[in-house]
């Protein structure tokens, strides 16, 4: 980190403000009937102070504390995907002359955006979107034009779920990059302050034109031992030694067969995954017939449609999307874009219907091999 | 905060999404449900329309959709576009109602080209099923115009009767004119056919191939390819002489929509056309 600074929660007050003031919409965590959104904010006023989460698989709960921690909880079911790579996005126009039509392409107006409260896992989301959507030959411009005007606050994280892993992974609980200010929330009985430190050129102008005070000696020590009590608390872990192999080597694995008597199909994980990209369009004419526009939409491998074409469909079983989800998570995407497709932030053991851990079904997996390599039964 | 990299060097990479326009100049009927759109392509930035063999276009009908669709057409004439297009569903039915002078979308061309100067000085075998044909078709264009610089043309070709079979006309002058060995079978025949019944697998042993010194190049049906190739193999050739087209739903064409993945590998932009070796421990497995 930057040279520390201590931030009081009106220096935060202040940062919204100005952030607002040179045009940002400020995105940030909410309490909307008893979950967390990233949603529009207007003051720290808006924050979920004293709202702590309790998540497992499948359950989530959502309760006031009696603290007054902005960022108490961990992480809510909706990433900051939602703003970046929008759910719905009209792309195209087409307007109808006689035989012949016109095209437009849809620009991006949205104000740009201000994040306050990133997660480090978050943040590493993001960056591993910003590869899928400009590492080919062909980018998604509206995407990247978000991106590009994109101001990040990240928050290191106080407290662990039960569903959380990053530490797996390497990507928390400390935010390493990928922000142009983060934070360490320190909340004791005397004091509520935030140690703030810069990680861009706009961040570093932001705080100094807030004036912080220099961070005193023992604030870093306890910002690191919030992050240190965080890390400690983590208790799910995926074995990433040779994953990528193991899971494309094992398309046949029986305990395919085992999860998908559980999983519904339903998709969740992909909504509330932060790197899942799929998507599908829509194409309609308005009731004249001579406007026509193209609509792109989230989509998710678990839909029936996702592999069909006109002849079959090449991932009928429930088996075959589990697998697909996976293995593109876990194992393509690092042949796809040289680094793993999970982040190990949990939501979607969270936000599973019926509960299901991906660490545990890699685990099942591994288990099942190890025995056979073992030569036991 | 972006990094820097992705934020500065892209800004200039093509928008993919974005169609230009086409006209279409003719429709010509193949079969009852076949059809090749003959088009004027879009030129960009006065440029022609430059595509190679095997590439494919995002073809949009006006209000309907869009639908990946190989480009037809000899490659060396791209100022004359062919879609051949079988009509299968909703888009493929809206692009057959298309007349001359009506305006289509087109992104592309996008995707891997096949072999052509791999194959040079080698024996050629091209084996079809079905639509299969339309993306090879540039390919015997290339190869007939350069004739001298391969070795036999071997053109097999499987419908499912004769009343399927596309570019009738063209099949008869490749045969007799350009020293190339045609080969033709169907599912089913009629009264009036003469020909061969059955898979394109079983026209393999009416030539003798020298398998070293030959390069094949395979598109039809998934389970057409999956036999064909293990012939090929068979008989003999190696697999990194043989290549393949393969299809998967597709609604971007760019990499960017994830319908298409096949294991690690996105058909858009990793391929249309693979090298057996490529993706042979794929075709093996189920509802990859
Ligand atoms: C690389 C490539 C090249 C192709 N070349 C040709 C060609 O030269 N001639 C030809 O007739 N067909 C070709 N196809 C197949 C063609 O794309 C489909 O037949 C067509 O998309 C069907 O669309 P539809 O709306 O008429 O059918 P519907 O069944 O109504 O399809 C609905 C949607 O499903 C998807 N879909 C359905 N079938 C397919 C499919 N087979 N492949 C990909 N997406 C599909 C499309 O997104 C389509 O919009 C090619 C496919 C690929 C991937
Ligand atoms: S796969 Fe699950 S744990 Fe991994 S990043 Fe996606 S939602 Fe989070
Ligand atoms: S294929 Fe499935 S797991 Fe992979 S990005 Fe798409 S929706 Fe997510």
């Amino acid at each position: 980190m930057n040279e520390p600074f201590r931030l009081s929660t009106e220096d935060l007050q202040h940062i919204v403000m100005s952030l607002q003031q040179k045009g940002y919409e400020v995105i940030g965590p909410r309490n909307s009937d008893g979950v967390i959104v990233y949603d529009r904010i207007h003051s720290t006023d808006d924050l979920p102070a004293g709202f702590v989460d309790e998540q497992a698989p499948g359950m989530y709960r959502l309760a006031k504390n009696g603290g007054t921690q902005f960022f108490g909880y961990t992480l809510p079911p909706q990433s900051w995907k939602r703003f970046l790579y929008l759910p719905r996005r009209e792309l195209i126009a087409f307007d109808k002359d006689g035989k012949s039509f016109g095209v437009s392409h849809q620009k991006d107006e949205a104000k740009p955006y201000a994040f306050i409260g990133a997660r480090p896992c978050e943040l590493k989301a993001i960056s591993i979107q910003d590869r899928v959507f400009s590492s080919g030959d062909y980018l998604d411009d509206g995407y990247l034009s978000a991106r590009r005007r994109n101001f990040i606050i990240a928050v290191n994280c106080s407290h662990a779920g039960e569903n959380c892993f990053c530490t797996s992974f390497g990507t928390g609980p400390e935010a390493e990059s990928g922000f142009d200010i983060a934070l360490t929330e320190i909340v004791n009985e005397e004091k509520h302050f935030f140690v703030a430190g810069a990680g861009s050129d706009s961040g570093k102008s932001l705080i100094e034109e807030i004036g912080p005070a220099r961070a005193v000696e023992g604030d870093v020590d306890a910002a690191h031992e919030v992050i240190r009590k965080t890390s400690d608390a983590i208790t799910k872990s995926l074995d990433i030694a040779g994953l990528p192999k193991l899971l494309s080597d094992n398309s046949d694995h029986p305990h395919w067969d085992d999860v998908a008597k559980r999983c519904l199909t339903c998709g969740n994980c992909t909504m509330v995954c932060p790197t899942c990209f799929c998507s599908t369009v829509e194409d309609a004419t308005d009731l004249s017939g001579k406007t026509a526009k193209r609509t792109r939409i989230w989509d998710s491998c678990f839909t029936m449609d996702f592999a069909r074409v006109s002849g079959g469909n090449f991932r009928i079983s429930a088996k075959s999307r589990y697998r697909q989800w996976l293995t593109h998570k876990l194992s393509s995407w690092v042949e796809q874009f040289g680094v793993s497709g999970c982040v190990g932030c949990g939501r979607c053991i969270t936000w599973c219907p019926v509960g299901i851990d991906l660490t545990a079904e890699v685990g099942a997996i591994k288990g099942g091999v190890a025995k056979q390599e073992n030569g036991g039964s | 905060m972006i990094d820097t990299n992705i934020a500065v060097k892209r800004t200039e990479a093509p928008i993919s999404m974005l169609p230009a326009l086409a006209t279409v100049r003719r429709v010509i009927w193949e079969t009852d449900d076949t059809y090749t759109l003959l088009i004027d392509p879009p030129r960009a930035n006065g440029r022609s329309f430059a595509f190679s063999a095997g590439q494919f276009n995002m073809v949009y009908a006006f209000g309907t959709g869009e639908s990946a669709i190989s480009i037809s057409s000899d490659p060396s004439r791209p100022n004359m576009l062919a879609h051949t297009i079988h009509r299968v569903g909703t888009v493929t039915s809206a692009l057959s109602r298309l007349r001359r002078g009506d305006t289509i979308g087109l992104r592309g061309p996008f995707g891997t080209a096949w072999p052509i100067e791999e194959a040079v000085g080698k024996d050629v075998c091209i084996a079809a099923g079905g639509i299969g044909l339309a993306p090879l078709r540039p390919v015997i264009y290339t190869l007939l115009r350069r004739r001298e610089e391969f070795g036999r043309i071997m053109i097999l070709y499987g419908a499912r009767s004769p009343l399927d079979l596309l570019y009738r006309v063209e099949l008869e002058e490749w045969s007799k004119a350009a020293n190339a060995e045609v080969i033709i079978t169907v599912d089913r025949g009629d009264s009036s056919w003469k020909g061969h019944i059955g898979v394109v697998t079983g026209l393999f042993s009416y030539l003798k191939m020298d398998t070293p010194a030959t390069l094949a190049m395979v598109c039809g049906p998934e389970v057409m390819m999956k036999y064909t190739c293990e012939e090929l193999e068979r008989r003999g050739l190696a697999a990194e002489r043989i290549y393949l087209s393969m299809e998967r739903n597709m609604k971007c064409g760019v990499g960017l929509c994830g319908h298409c993945q096949f294991g690690p590998k996105f058909i858009c932009k990793d391929g249309p056309v693979f090298s057996l070796p490529q993706i042979k421990h794929l075709l093996d497995r189920k509802e990859i």
